[in-house]
């Protein structure tokens, strides 16, 4: 069963396309990575897809929901982890949990129950009282993707989510990703580009270059598209996304190279 | 019916959540209540000890100090409200309004609840001009019902400051252009009111512009709740009929533009 479809999904900012002309589905249960050079599109794809932002033209449905008319549905049923940092410091992430909880109209009786689960899953009950402004990188990654699984959603979009995390966490945020999909039966939408990681954990990827979508496959399929023996994902990266670095920026880059390098340095 | 009911109803407590979450924030940091209330401090003992020495204010059969107290209270619920917008940039710059907006919480709740929040910081200074009031014997009104009136009030101005804030926040986007915005803005709002002189000694153009500063309305209202002589000049009803109104077009601007923000 598909569980996102997007068709000729656009979105503009001015002259500037940020998402051209999107034709894609994902199947239920999958782990799908959206690649990308900076700039490419991918967080403008999933802020679409999360209702954040409404499309120019085209149009796509996500849980059978279409995500402008019936975008408080698509809220209901789905996860978000922006990029950004989205814990708030100044609450101890049991409080981050509870009014999430609350938000997403979780029964009282179920409340309790349901962030503890949230909580062992992700290894923080130890910490759970305290302010999350004491908490390192990967905890409040942790606590992040615990408070989007609350309302146990049936599609978790996932913005970078191991961006400025070292490596030992990178790899605990990775294998939660796997459990989560396993455990839950989630989908999961995640955005990166970082190539082994999306080697290792996605089924399938989609390598997105000005605004279009250039390669889509499994990691493996697209490994066999280049033919040489010993090809990675990052080789078949560079063979559809350009190895040429970009001549030229807009507001907007500097923009979200300021916040990526914010949350970055927040989280590391 | 029943639906719609529902609707409201869950409006309502998501609004409440939204208070909630503002409220434990301010437990773990009471630091900026704490700095606030200087402010009424010194109002009251350096400006009001001073001013009602000169006498030079016709301020009707009450002192100086009881027509002062009313207005410094309204004083620091508008500036405790007009910085609030503050956190939906910090807010925005971090990513924690992105998860807000993609979950199912009905934007009006979001900025009702955001604006409403504000009134929670208002009534700690309330708390803290009353103690300030009756340490300099000002004839306070106990009365149980002009106390609930004291608080809807202070709560309904510090939602309508809050929102027109958060509408600022929304269209400068950024701390240092609404930091210079806030600092512009309380000014004229503050002393184009009746907060610390009443209209009447003021020139006619400034009269006018009095009159249609929400400001004005709180602190008329405040004056007949508080003090025990106090007096409306508008009405009550009127007076809460303006703020009312106001509250009600600002948290319809604040709900069109904070889905903006994710953008």
């Amino acid at each position: 069963m598909k569980i996102i479809e997007t068709n000729a999904l656009t979105r503009r900012f001015g002259d500037l396309i940020a998402c051209n002309n999107l034709t894609i589905a994902v199947e239920q249960g999958e782990i799908f990575g959206l690649l990308g050079p900076n700039g490419a599109g991918k967080t403008t794809v999933i802020k679409m897809l999360t209702t954040l932002l409404p499309p120019t033209s085209g149009n796509a449905s996500v849980a059978g929901y279409d995500i402008v008319h019936h975008a408080s549905d698509v809220r209901r049923v789905i996860g978000y982890v922006p990029q950004l940092l989205s814990a708030d410091g100044t609450l101890t992430g049991y409080e981050n949990l509870l009014i999430f909880a609350k938000l997403y109209d979780i029964p009282h009786r179920e409340r309790k129950q349901r962030i503890h689960e949230v909580l062992s899953f992700m290894d923080l009950e130890d910490e759970s009282n305290r302010l999350v402004r004491n908490y390192s990188g990967g905890m409040i990654r942790r606590l992040e993707i615990a408070q989007s699984m609350l309302n146990r959603p049936r599609v978790l979009f996932l913005d970078e989510p191991t961006i400025g995390l070292d490596p030992l966490a990178r790899r605990a945020v990775g294998d939660l990703i796997t459990d989560l999909r396993d455990n839950y039966g989630a989908t999961i939408f995640m955005t990166t580009h970082l190539m082994e990681e999306a080697d290792l954990l996605c089924d399938r990827v989609a390598i997105m270059h000005l605004g279009k979508v250039a390669a889509l496959g499994s990691p493996a399929e697209l490994k066999s598209a280049i033919g040489k023996e010993g090809t990675t994902l990052e080789d078949v990266f560079v063979h559809f996304a350009g190895s040429k670095l970009e001549s030229e920026g807009d507001y907007r880059d500097y923009r979200e190279t300021q916040r990526t390098r914010r949350t970055a340095r927040r989280l590391g | 019916m029943k639906s719609a009911f529902s609707t409201v109803l869950s409006f309502c407590r998501k609004t409440l959540v939204i208070v909630e979450l503002e409220i434990r924030k301010m437990r773990h940091d009471p630091t900026e209540l704490i700095m606030r209330a200087v402010q009424p401090v010194l109002w009251l003992l350096l400006f009001g000890e001073v001013f009602a020495q000169t006498r030079a204010i016709p301020t009707g059969n009450i002192g100086y100090l009881d027509f002062l107290a009313p207005g410094i209270l309204a004083q620091s619920v508008l500036f405790i409200a007009i910085f609030g917008g503050m956190s939906v940039i910090w807010e925005r710059d971090l990513g924690i309004i992105h998860k807000f907006l993609a979950s199912p919480t009905p934007r009006g709740a979001l900025a009702l609840g955001k604006a409403m929040s504000g009134g929670a910081r208002a009534l700690t200074q309330a708390v803290v001009v009353y103690i300030l009031a009756l340490l300099i014997g000002v004839k306070m009104n106990w009365n149980p019902l002009a106390l609930l009136g004291v608080i809807v009030m202070v709560v309904l101005a510090a939602t309508l400051f809050s929102a027109f804030s958060l509408i600022i926040a929304f269209l400068v986007r950024t701390r240092e252009r609404f930091m210079g915005i806030g600092q512009v803005l309380t000014m004229p709002f503050f002393f184009a009111s009746n907060a610390i002189y009443p209209i009447a000694i003021m020139p006619p153009w400034l009269q006018v512009v009095s009159r249609g500063n929400p400001l004005t309305y709180e602190v008329d209202a405040l004056r007949a709740l508080m003090l025990k002589n106090g007096t409306s000049v508008y009405g009550l009803g009127m007076d809460f009929a303006v703020l009312f109104l106001c509250t009600t077009i600002l948290i319809i601007i604040c709900t069109y533009l904070y889905p903006r923000a994710a953008t």
